[in-house]
């Protein structure tokens, strides 16, 4: 990759920044409330986003600039099987639309923010409500560092060294978060993906046309994984219930994170939900091509210090530099809008779980909203603290236990949606059981997401966070059982909830 | 809901089915336009799921 700054480039870029600057600010008067001193309109944007606010928003959050970056890196460096995030975001979508009308409807009719506000609400168990926010805020921090992570790749791409700009991006950020809340990520989501859509488009149809079409790009990417050794364009037969398990538990994961719900929760109607559970697939169909880049990338016999390097430099070697410029802002500002909900998305979990329920039971509305507000700076500042001070893999293995943790807490949010069985005291066990079980296993192997389980002499190599949710609702059946009998014993026993 | 179109939910099964048994999917030929098969397979399934989907999201009565 070219290391001396493009003027050309650096112009676009800057120009593209400073227009999600001012709108980041001005997102303050947009569909103004009588006061953003209020948690409903600092940390959901007044519950009153429609259809298109709402797909650009869960979009532009959804698909974040780490993934824009790591999809095509996983599918260069691993071939088919970094392809499994494409059958993940398919078959998220009848998931949300099967359950996360419901769960908005009982946020919407009780006035929750959060995930762990619904749990409360639902089991009146204070100490459940402390690990599902807990679980939240540790999921979503790294993840926080990897559009930073993203954001870095994009500015180091221009020829710019050290930190200072990603410092002062960051800085912004956290600005007109404060002051504008929600508002300003769903405001600028429009750009980003609007810039995203474009750049994206632009690759998948000019690039292949530059380096002899499809057919050739998947030769090049196959000869060159039949002489690494490693990899491949097909699924070899042992990664097949790897990646299947990756797709299902991630897809089960992926709206559990506090800023995935956030975008559910400021949705204005079940049926806005319903109807982006329709129209969001669009993304997934990008993120698909997306990931070719990454093929892409052996096509055009790049030379790379880094994976993650595949797009930008895809970008630089075969479009104009006022054309990579425009890509590389894309994916800069690509980071903004998740960064921006995560943090606010953490914030509301600090502010209504912690902060109310230990701190200051009495506080106003106008505190809850200031609460957060500090929150959301102070998350800011811990990611990038720990992007500037702690080894890039630390955020990678984090943000990796991230989903197999965030997983864990789908039985307390979901199943009490549905039935009423389930007690407090079975879904803690459950919750421990899988959080424990989760990061042994991911622990004694390494760190990584996979773990083979031996079936008398046959071994199938399983998604740990699948693993550990089996086990997280199993414990929880097991001892909602004992709980229940105990309970009709002593008539009034541990199974009424509070 | 009525009963009748609690039976359309049951169309949402089917991305499930379809992309998560590998064994259906993981094979190179037919080759469409270049994609492998394994590739175009689970494109596909994007405006299938989306379609599938408005099928189900239809039977709700919409209040906005």
């Amino acid at each position: 990759m070219k290391t001396d700054i493009d003027q050309t480039a650096l112009a676009v870029f800057l120009f593209f920044f400073a227009l999600v600057t001012v709108m980041g600010f001005v997102a303050a008067r947009w569909r103004r409330p009588a006061t953003l001193a209020h948690l409903d309109e600092w940390g959901l944007g007044g519950r009153q986003f429609g259809t298109w606010i709402t797909w650009f928003l869960v979009g532009g959050d959804f698909y974040t600039a780490y993934t824009v970056i790591a999809v095509p890196a996983l599918v260069y460096s691993v071939g088919a099987y970094g392809f499994f995030a494409l059958p993940y975001t398919i078959i998220v979508y009848p998931f949300v639309f099967a359950v996360m009308p419901r769960l908005w409807q009982v946020a919407k009719d009780s006035g929750y923010v959060t995930a762990a506000d619904v749990v409360h609400g639902r089991y009146g168990s204070r100490a459940l409500e402390l690990a599902v926010a807990i679980t939240g805020v540790i999921a979503v921090m790294p993840y926080i560092a990897l559009q930073l992570i993203g954001m870095a790749t994009a500015i180091r791409a221009l020829g710019i060294a050290g930190e200072l700009p990603l410092i002062a991006a960051f800085v912004v950020l956290a600005l007109y978060t404060y002051s504008s809340g929600l508002r300003a990520p769903a405001l600028i989501a429009f750009v980003k993906d609007a810039m995203i859509y474009i750049a994206v488009i632009a690759a998948i149809a000019l690039i292949p046309g530059k380096l002899g079409g499809y057919a050739a790009v998947f030769d090049a990417a196959d000869q060159a994984f039949k002489a690494k050794g490693t990899g491949g364009i097909l699924l070899a037969p042992n990664q097949y219930v790897a990646y299947a398990t990756l797709a299902f538990g991630s897809a089960l994961a992926a709206f559990m994170y506090p800023h995935t719900l956030t975008g559910i929760f400021a949705s204005r109607s079940a049926t806005t939900i319903r109807k982006n559970a329709v129209l969001l697939p669009a993304y997934t169909l990008m993120l698909g091509l997306l990931a070719l880049l990454g093929y892409m990338g052996h096509a055009a016999h790049l030379k790379l210090a880094s994976n993650n390097d595949v797009v930008p430099a895809l970008f630089q070697t075969l479009f104009p530099s006022w054309f990579a410029g425009f890509a590389f802002a894309a994916i800069a500002i690509g980071a903004l809008v998740p960064a921006a909900v995560m943090s606010i998305g953490a914030a509301n979990l600090f502010t209504r779980n912690f902060w109310k329920a230990y701190v200051n039971p009495a506080i106003t509305d106008a505190g809850e909203a200031k609460v957060a507000k500090i929150t959301s700076l102070v998350v800011k500042l811990g990611a990038l603290l720990v992007i500037l001070y702690l080894p890039t893999q630390f955020a990678l293995d984090l943000q990796l236990l991230g989903g197999m943790w965030i997983l864990q807490t789908l039985p307390a949010l979901i199943f009490g949606l549905y039935t009423r069985w389930f007690t407090a005291p079975a879904l803690l066990t459950g919750w421990v059981v899988g959080m424990g079980v989760g990061t042994f296993l991911a622990w004694i192997d390494g760190l990584k997401p996979l773990h083979a389980l031996t079936f008398g002499d046959s071994t199938v190599t399983v998604y740990v966070g699948l693993i550990a949710f089996a086990a997280n609702v199993a414990a929880a059946i097991v001892v909602n059982i004992v709980v229940v009998s105990l309970g009709r014993g002593k008539q009034d026993g541990l199974a009424t909830p509070r | 809901m009525n009963f009748e179109s609690r039976h359309w939910l049951w169309l949402l099964l089917l991305p499930f089915i379809g992309l998560l048994w590998v064994p259906f999917y993981n094979f190179h030929d037919p080759v469409l336009f270049g994609f492998p098969f394994f590739y175009w397979y689970q494109l596909a399934w994007v405006p299938v799921t989306a379609f599938l989907t408005w099928i189900a999201y239809r039977t709700y009565s919409h209040e906005d």
